[in-house]
């Protein structure tokens, strides 16, 4: 494998739960190679979406350092991580979270307006972004007219669309059935091999889990190794 | 009441709200409770007027004079009891914006005919026999701080003494009260004789008559036999209940105080449209667990009386509390400024029209939710959840 | 720039979804409009009072009363004394004669038309130099009165606002029947309110000998008053409070609307603080229902303050908006309506039109902006610190 992209070092999180306090994550070591696409599974409450948000810079460890590309991440002030998430990585949710006012266009669109290009050069972007999805002739479609499907493929068209080189997704077929959720993969599959991001990807549905490289089993804010898949 | 513990909590669920929409709602009836206050003065204290005591005065106008002749005239007419008179004086103490009423009178028909006014019988007594004497209303003398036995002057600014002085000095000898929790004595009241010796012009006139007709008289054919004895003199009266008197005076005072209400009005209920509003929307939001409240097996009417109850409960909370504190301010109001702003009070007649707003507008709030709760279906409420 | 674009991108987004939120949105205007309404109303009245009583005064027409009257009602001055008046220094000629009006004035119960109820109408006696006098009175219809007739003018507020004061109508006070063969205007201000004929037949009604009220001059110019006022005080024969017009009249307006006033401001600062609440409300609802889109906005990389600025924008753009509605409605509604009332004073009824004016809509204004501000502050820290992934996991 080439260089190491993401590189987290002894990292626990804790969480203060009522009056008591929950380790989510313990003293976690990871490398993540460039070009990797990982798949974590788990069951709930083990620490996976902790481990997500940490790589995103939503949230921070309670101790240890999490560091992505050049970033320490771990000693961003917020704006910083605000500033940092716009161009170095993608999120890609469950339940899509597009902003239903905006059409697909626009949704795509949305993080470019922190960069300083021209209107017109966003449009373009925004719109080679969804003819990668797939979705080209859907672009001046509201989420509500779009099936399940068709509105990840936008979630996914605007975590590219900055061209960062970390996507992470959080349970990305967990609202889909079987057929598309296979389509949503593939996909990912592709932006992996054929435009080389790295995906980091939660998920419970091990068929999901063999479309990627390598898996890691979280479990009591533990990484194990599971298999390695081609 | 067993339910009292799940609607408390309810409440409360979120605290910033709930404390907002209490907040406004105690804002709305501090409001309601000083307009009632204000809207009181301004009626001048018609319903505290006697029935059966009437005031005449010129036909022309009020600031007209009678002739003191007509003192025996109206007390020998028909069912007349009791007769007494009353003048302005108008003057002022020590500054030009210390005026209140100031009347020179006769001493015993006038407290005769104003039993309501407490005064005791030896302050009374010393005052008839000083000439110069004057006594004085609780208000008057809580405001400039003046005490039995002191010598106050007054300024006039109408009647010059025959001398040519303007100044009219006056022994306290008491101070008197109303016994009429509303009625006001922000006013002082001294010999006529005296004033009417030593003024420079108006001899032998006074400013008004007031009268107590005898008991089942009525007192509507008195004041018309009274009018009809002086029709066609130089001086026609127009005699009036002392009801009247107040109402025909307030009017005065014309639409202002009509759109002072008004404006008012709009503003409390304008209030209580955005504090009700929040508290539908509280329910709206949580209708999915009022039907898993229907799913433990309450009823339709249980689920009903815990959500109106809520909506009642912050209603009377935010309610009662700016009813308290208006009602705190108007005592302060009336202390304080009792002798400029005579008869600002809080009647029992409004505190329970603003309870029964509190009532009304909670169940208002509460009640189209509530209704949609009852009638939704508890499969399709979970669904939602 | 980016910083800029920023917010205009979460603001825009943030109102664009504004019809989801309408109902509690609506409910913030409401609240807001009401206490612009309020304020506007309330204090146009006090405006418009003043104008009506300011606009009456000129500062080179001096007014002479007996020392220490409080109006011209309860004020007294012998014939003899408005002679020495009209020969004092400082006092204008014009020719042989001086420009002088030497008045008497009365009250007289007339019907409101508004209550149908009497009311104090000032009835004023004045000399043939009564029009001069006083700079902007024109007739607008009809005749002056004849010397020595029972005929009277009457202001055109008087005539609009109380019963039986027709052109060419007959009324009766007491037992004289005096006929109206005029009417005046005065550019709204207070003599409108008034009915004026021969002070030497008021006299006579009114059984008033040859006793004055007052002196109105016109004066040489405005320095003249002091001279004026110098030699009446000297003189032994009267006893004087010389004014200019403007100050007197402004002296009788001081109470009514101090009073106004003093209601007024509490009562918008009190209704504010309601609005407020409405507007915090309105604002702490509209960040919960965002929850999930400014999570994922932050997520992609907005930062917390265009969060914050979006909010405060919305907050006040809504209380704005019920600035104007509220500010439009008193306009259109209250502005120029007419009343009338008693003024304490001179006992007498002044009538006068509400005066929306823009000074009172830009504080109105004002008041809503910070409404507005303060509404949405709290809610945008709020909505600012809102923690991402916490956010993004509840929705």
């Amino acid at each position: 494998m080439s260089d190491v992209l993401a590189e987290l070092r002894g990292v626990s999180r804790t969480y203060q739960k009522g009056k008591e306090k929950v380790e989510v994550l313990h003293e976690l070591d990871l490398d993540i190679p460039d070009g990797d696409f990982l798949a974590i599974m788990g069951p709930s409450g083990s620490g996976k979406t902790t481990l997500l948000n940490l790589l995103g810079g939503l949230d921070k460890p309670t101790s240890g350092s999490v560091k992505v590309g050049d970033a320490v991440l771990s000693s961003l002030s917020n704006s910083q991580l605000s500033n940092w998430r716009s161009t170095h990585v993608g999120f890609i949710f469950q339940f899509y979270n597009l902003l239903p006012v905006l059409s697909a266009q626009k949704n795509v669109e949305l993080p470019l307006l922190l960069t300083n290009f021209s209107a017109k050069e966003r449009a373009k972007r925004a719109s080679i972004a969804l003819e990668i999805v797939g979705l080209a002739e859907r672009a001046n479609h509201r989420p509500r007219e779009l099936s399940g499907g068709q509105e990840q493929r936008v979630a996914i068209a605007r975590a590219i669309v900055s061209d960062p080189s970390l996507l992470l997704c959080d349970e990305p077929t967990g609202d889909l059935d079987r057929e598309t959720a296979d389509e949503i993969l593939n996909l990912l599959q592709t932006l992996n091999r054929e435009h080389g991001k790295t995906i980091v990807m939660v998920t419970h549905d091990a068929q999901a889990a063999g479309y990627a490289k390598r898996t890691l089993m979280c479990d009591k804010g533990k990484l194990e190794a599971r298999e390695e898949t081609a | 009441m067993k339910y009292f513990g799940l609607i408390w909590r309810n409440v409360w669920r979120k605290k910033i709200r709930t404390s907002l929409t209490i907040l406004s709602i105690f804002v709305a009836f501090l409001l309601f409770a000083l307009l009632a206050a204000i809207s009181y003065a301004f009626k001048g204290g018609e319903d505290v007027a006697d029935a059966e005591r009437l005031i005449v005065i010129d036909k022309v106008s009020l600031i007209n004079t009678l002739p003191m002749s007509y003192l025996n005239r109206i007390a020998s007419t028909d069912s007349v009891q009791s007769v007494t008179h009353a003048s302005w004086f108008g003057g002022y103490y020590q500054e030009p914006r210390n005026q209140f009423g100031q009347f020179p009178t006769d001493p015993y028909s006038y407290f005769s005919m104003y039993p309501e006014l407490q005064l005791p019988q030896e302050q009374l007594d010393a005052w008839v026999k000083n000439r110069t004497g004057a006594v004085i209303g609780r208000e008057i003398a809580e405001t400039y701080g003046i005490e039995v036995g002191d010598r106050i002057p007054l300024q006039a600014t109408i009647w010059t003494k025959a001398d040519g002085g303007r100044t009219w000095e006056f022994d306290i000898e008491g101070i008197f009260s109303s016994s009429e929790p509303r009625g006001s004595s922000a006013f002082m009241l001294f010999h006529y004789d005296y004033f009417d010796e030593a003024r420079a012009f108006g001899q032998g006139s006074v400013g008004w008559y007031i009268l107590r007709v005898k008991p089942g008289a009525d007192p509507v054919q008195v004041a018309n036999a009274i009018d009809a004895q002086f029709a066609n003199s130089p001086s026609e009266t127009k005699t009036s209940t002392e009801a009247a008197f107040a109402q025909s005076f307030a009017k005065q005072f014309g639409n202002i105080a009509l759109i002072v209400t008004l404006i008012l009005g709009a503003v409390f209920f304008t209030l209580l449209l955005v504090s009700g509003n929040t508290m539908s929307q509280s329910v709206r939001e949580r209708i999915s667990e009022l039907a898993v409240l229907k799913t433990l097996g309450f009823s339709n009417g249980s689920v009903l009386g815990i959500v109106l109850s809520e909506s009642v409960l912050i209603m009377l909370m935010g309610g009662l509390l700016g009813l308290g504190f208006g009602w705190l301010v108007v005592q302060g109001v009336s202390q304080a400024m009792g002798a400029f702003l005579p008869g600002v009070f809080l009647s029992p007649g409004a505190a329970v029209t603003a309870l029964a707003i509190m009532l009304a507008a909670g169940i208002v709030a509460g009640i189209f939710p509530a209704l949609k709760a009852m009638r939704l279906s508890i499969v399709d409420a979970l669904a939602k959840a | 720039m980016r910083t800029i674009k920023q917010i205009f991108a979460v603001t825009w987004l943030n109102l664009a979804n504004l019809p989801q939120r309408l109902a509690s949105s609506i409910v913030a205007v409401i609240g807001v409009a009401a206490v612009v309404l309020v304020f506007a109303a309330v204090l146009s009245m006090a405006k418009g009072f003043e104008r009506t009583m300011l606009s009456a005064g000129s500062d080179d027409t001096a007014i002479i009363m007996r020392s220490g009257s409080t109006s011209e009602l309860n004020s007294g001055l012998s014939n003899e004394q408005t002679l020495i008046v009209a020969n004092a220094p400082g006092v204008l000629k014009e020719g042989d004669a001086t420009v002088m009006s030497a008045e008497l004035y009365v009250i007289v119960d007339v019907k409101k038309r508004s209550t149908n109820t009497d009311a104090n109408v000032p009835f004023r006696g004045i000399q043939a130099g009564g029009f001069d006098v006083r700079k902007n009175v024109t007739l607008a219809e009809g005749r002056r009165f004849e010397p020595g007739k029972n005929e009277i003018v009457v202001g055109r507020s008087a005539q609009q606002e109380f019963v039986g004061l027709d052109l060419g109508s007959k009324i009766r006070f007491g037992q004289t029947e005096w006929e109206i063969v005029g009417t005046f205007e005065a550019g709204g201000s207070v003599s409108e309110s008034e009915l004026w004929t021969d002070v030497r037949v008021l006299q006579g009604a009114y059984r008033r000998g040859n006793s004055f009220q007052s002196v109105r001059v016109k004066l040489e110019s405005e320095d003249s008053l002091a001279i004026l006022a110098q030699n009446l005080k000297d003189d032994p024969r009267i006893d004087p409070d010389v004014l200019s017009e403007r100050e007197y009249y402004s002296t009788q307006a001081e109470g009514l609307s101090k009073f106004i006033r003093m209601v007024g401001y509490p009562l918008t600062i009190l209704m504010a603080i309601g609005a407020i609440f409405g507007a915090l409300n309105s604002m702490y609802s509209s960040v919960s229902v965002r929850g999930k889109e400014i999570a994922t906005l932050r997520a992609l990389g907005f930062g917390p303050f265009s969060v914050l600025v979006s909010t405060i924008v919305e907050s006040t753009l809504l209380a704005l908006l019920g600035g104007i509605v509220g500010g439009a409605i008193a306009f259109l509604v209250f502005n120029g309506f007419q009343v009338s009332t008693l003024n304490g004073p001179s006992f007498s009824q002044v009538v006068f039109d509400f005066a929306v004016t823009p000074d009172l809509l830009i504080q109105g204004l004002q008041a809503a902006l910070l409404i507005g501000v303060v509404g949405g502050f709290f809610p945008a820290i709020r909505a600012a610190r809102l923690p991402v992934a916490q956010a993004l996991r509840e929705l």
